[in-house]
């Protein structure tokens, strides 16, 4: 690899860094033992609301002013109430299940707001923030939730893939559509196009992400890996997939690597801008690690109590990634208590809207299961669909139906 | 002595496990979620509490990894048994199955056996998101150095995992995950008696009009069919196979010499999957005994859909009902 490549400062590579390098133990320890994501993390707002100053990452927000920010505030404020609601959903039967975003609402509104029109995003399935922040509507997500369908909304207007529950499958998908941006020379200059791809730290394990680096790498495709290490792989904690910190892999791939504090939007929104810029012009790809945690279960299925303390969830909500938005911008006269009571009340009808058109969805006729099988014809199913439905037409003239 | 315990599938699974454990210091468990959490449907709750994380191992999150490390510490003299978390995600690990578990044993003469045991919850009928209710035995069927197996009830449950641990094949034991707990399926097991040998078909209801042939999940759905029909005076034969690969067809066989009549009944969709094997085999073995033509109540040969749609996609007993009307009219 050239060493061109390395023109940003690689964290852990100067000398201060390697004079301190941890032990492998501590190094371990460190990945579960600390919720403060080691001295590498890019952070530009503290859970206190302080302003951080960072040489590197400032031009990448030099826009955002007290507007803009209040506009990131509204947004986690939005995507957090409509998790909750979602959630409340579930527990009273009108969503077969929800996966909860709570706590990673900075990663995803920070990275979501980061990428522009033509670029292209692919989640995983607990990206509701990306989306609303890739302008889906949110209404068109719950239909996956409600088990009425698999996904809802138009990937290529909103630049959002579908959904994909399988771990790590998508990572190679999002390598494949970056190469293909390469191909069609849409990368080089300001206005080239990037591909963003979502994943959780236990996904790291699966080969198919190993692979997905790989391919990117000796593609040079333009791709921006964003890892939600969100501490937790359903039970299994991050030292049950690395003994390394997450962001560092991308070095034994030939790119840069960063770990970012996930609960700090503008960092998030900094890193995210950065990295898509490296790709636009052609020197991608980038893996970033979102440090961040996951307030609430892996999904309304799950139980968290049988595998984590609650000291370390008291101790993560102090780092809460609204919160920290909202102190800045009350400190420094960004924004007034009518603001803040405004925004609430925009969310309150956010989700009260949400919370109606779920209550009222229609059920996708039966033979909705025959559609879209194939693009083209398919006699063997033509044939089940019409013997389908002349059994179902017994009931009704049965008078069952 | 005896310990007579009521007990769900899924708590005959765990005690199953747990003494499979306790006779054999190379059983291993290994997954994801399979320690503290006791796996997503708690089947080895408590067991790395009292084994240690050695024995019941979390593993890092990939299914391929799973296999892979299982097929070497085979080799090393383990015999580990890999839960699957569903069946939708075992497919990164297909190639490990494919390639080395399935033939490692042909490939080297008999030197390498293969004592593992794949876990796979499998089905629909939980209202789950995608990938979470699929029935791809049959994929599993059609590689040779693959023992198949799918339970249906306690019983096998606890006999059955523990017979699969034992053998030195490597097996797929497909569980139906929506019957895991399900308090109508409790069965009273000696769990200190005799081992109840799982892996051959087996009459499950007597009859003499339809013989139906069905597997894990599904065998509860041609049992609920048999109670109905015998209302409407019709007396179904059950016939749980228990073995997908090698499929046991000698009791379908003599059933079918019997009532003239079959009907193969599978989530799974239906081209090319085991109820095409057993119509082809029952054409060929009782071709002068049918009275009508194999019949096959399945899933449908698309993607599993979305669950609110499950309810017409999965075969009920009114599907079931309704080929026994067509089987009879013949
Ligand atoms: C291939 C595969 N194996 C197992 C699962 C079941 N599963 C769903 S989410 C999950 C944990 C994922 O953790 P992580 O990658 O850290 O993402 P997070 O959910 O924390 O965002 C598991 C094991 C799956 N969906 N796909």
């Amino acid at each position: 690899m050239p060493s061109e490549q390395w023109t940003h400062p690689e964290p852990g590579d100067g000398p201060a860094a390697v004079a301190a390098q941890p032990s492998p133990e501590q190094v371990i320890a460190g990945l579960r033992a600390t919720s403060e994501g080691g001295a590498e993390l890019t952070q530009l707002l503290t859970p206190e609301g302080e302003r951080v100053p960072s040489p590197q990452f400032d031009k990448y927000v030099d826009d955002i002013d007290a507007e803009a920010l209040r506009g990131l505030y509204r947004d986690m404020v939005l995507v957090r109430r409509a998790d909750r609601e979602a959630n409340a959903m579930q527990r009273q039967g009108q969503l077969g299940i929800w996966v909860p975003l709570l706590g990673q609402e900075a990663a995803q509104i920070g990275s979501g707001r980061a990428l522009r029109a033509n670029d292209m995003a692919f989640p995983s399935y607990r990206e509701h923030g990306v989306a609303f922040a890739r302008g889906v509507d949110m209404k068109d997500l719950l239909g996956i939730f409600r088990c009425t369908d698999h996904s809802g909304w138009d990937y290529q207007r909103h630049g959002f893939h579908p959904y994909t529950i399988v771990i790590g499958n998508q990572v190679l998908n999002a390598a494949g559509y970056a190469m293909g941006q390469k191909f069609e020379g849409k990368v080089g200059d300001d206005d080239g196009e990037a591909t963003i791809c979502y994943f959780g730290d236990g996904a790291t394990s699966q080969g198919d992400v190993h692979e997905g680096f790989v391919w990117a790498a000796v593609y040079d495709a333009p791709l921006v890996f964003f890892c939600q290490n969100n501490q937790w792989a359903i039970s299994e904690p991050t030292e049950r997939q690395s003994r390394l910190p997450l962001y560092q892999r991308a070095r034994g791939y030939g790119f840069p690597g960063i770990r970012v504090d996930g609960n700090d939007v503008l960092a998030c929104l900094a890193v995210s801008r950065w990295a898509l810029d490296e790709c636009r012009h052609g020197n991608g790809p980038v893996l970033i690690e979102a440090f961040t945690y996951r307030m609430d279960a892996h999904t309304t299925t799950d139980d968290p109590t049988r595998y984590r303390l609650s000291d370390e969830l008291e101790e993560w909500k102090l780092k809460d990634p609204i919160e920290r938005v909202r102190a800045f911008l009350a400190r420094g006269g960004g924004a007034d208590q009518a603001f803040f009571d405004d925004v609430q009340a925009e969310a309150d009808a956010f989700a009260a809207d949400l919370r109606d058109y779920t209550f009222n969805m229609p059920e996708p006729p039966p033979d909705r299961i025959f559609s879209n099988v194939y693009a083209e014809g398919n006699p063997v199913l033509d044939s089940q669909r019409e013997e389908f439905l002349s059994y179902l037409d017994g009931f009704a003239s049965a008078g069952e139906h | 002595m005896t310990d007579l315990q009521k007990l769900t599938i899924g708590k005959a699974l765990n005690l199953g496990l747990r003494r499979a454990m306790e006779e054999d210091p190379k059983v291993l468990i290994m997954g994801e979620d399979v320690g503290k959490l006791g796996g997503v449907f708690r089947i080895t709750d408590g067991l790395q509490k009292d084994f240690g994380e050695q024995r019941v191992l979390d593993t890092p999150l990939a299914e391929s990894g799973i296999i892979g490390t299982a097929v070497g510490l085979a080799v090393r003299g383990f015999r580990p048994v890999c839960e699957i978390q569903f069946e939708g995600f075992i497919f990164p690990g297909f190639d490990q199955i494919s390639s080395q578990l399935a033939k490692l044993h042909y490939r080297t003469q008999g030197k390498i056996k293969m004592p593992v045991v794949i876990r796979v919850p499998f089905g629909g009928g939980i209202g789950a998101v995608e990938h979470h209710s699929e029935s791809p035995e049959s994929l599993f069927a059609h590689i040779p150095g693959l023992k198949v197996v799918s339970i249906s009830n306690a019983v096998d449950a606890y006999w059955g995992i523990q017979e699969a641990i034992k053998s030195d094949d490597p097996i797929l034991f497909f569980e139906p995950k929506r019957l895991y707990h399900s308090g109508a399926l409790r069965a009273e097991i000696d769990t200190s008696g005799t081992p109840v040998p799982a892996f051959s078909s087996q009459v499950v209801r007597e009859g003499t009009t339809v013989t139906v042939v069905a597997y894990g999940p599904s065998v509860k759905v041609a049992l609920d069919a048999a109670a109905a029909a015998e209302d409407e005076g019709h007396s179904l034969e059950v016939i749980d196979l228990r073995t997908l690969s090698p499929l046991d067809l000698g009791p379908v066989f003599e059933s079918v010499r019997k009532t003239g009549r079959l009907i193969a009944l599978s989530e799974a969709p239906s081209e090319s999957s085991l109820t095409s094997e057993i119509a082809a085999r029952v054409q060929q073995e009782c071709f002068y005994s049918l009275e009508a033509p194999v019949l096959r109540v399945t899933g449908f040969d698309t993607p599993y859909p979305p669950a609110k749609l499950e309810e017409h996609y999965l075969p009920d007993l009114d599907r079931v009902l309704h080929a026994v009307d067509r089987s009879l009219s013949w």
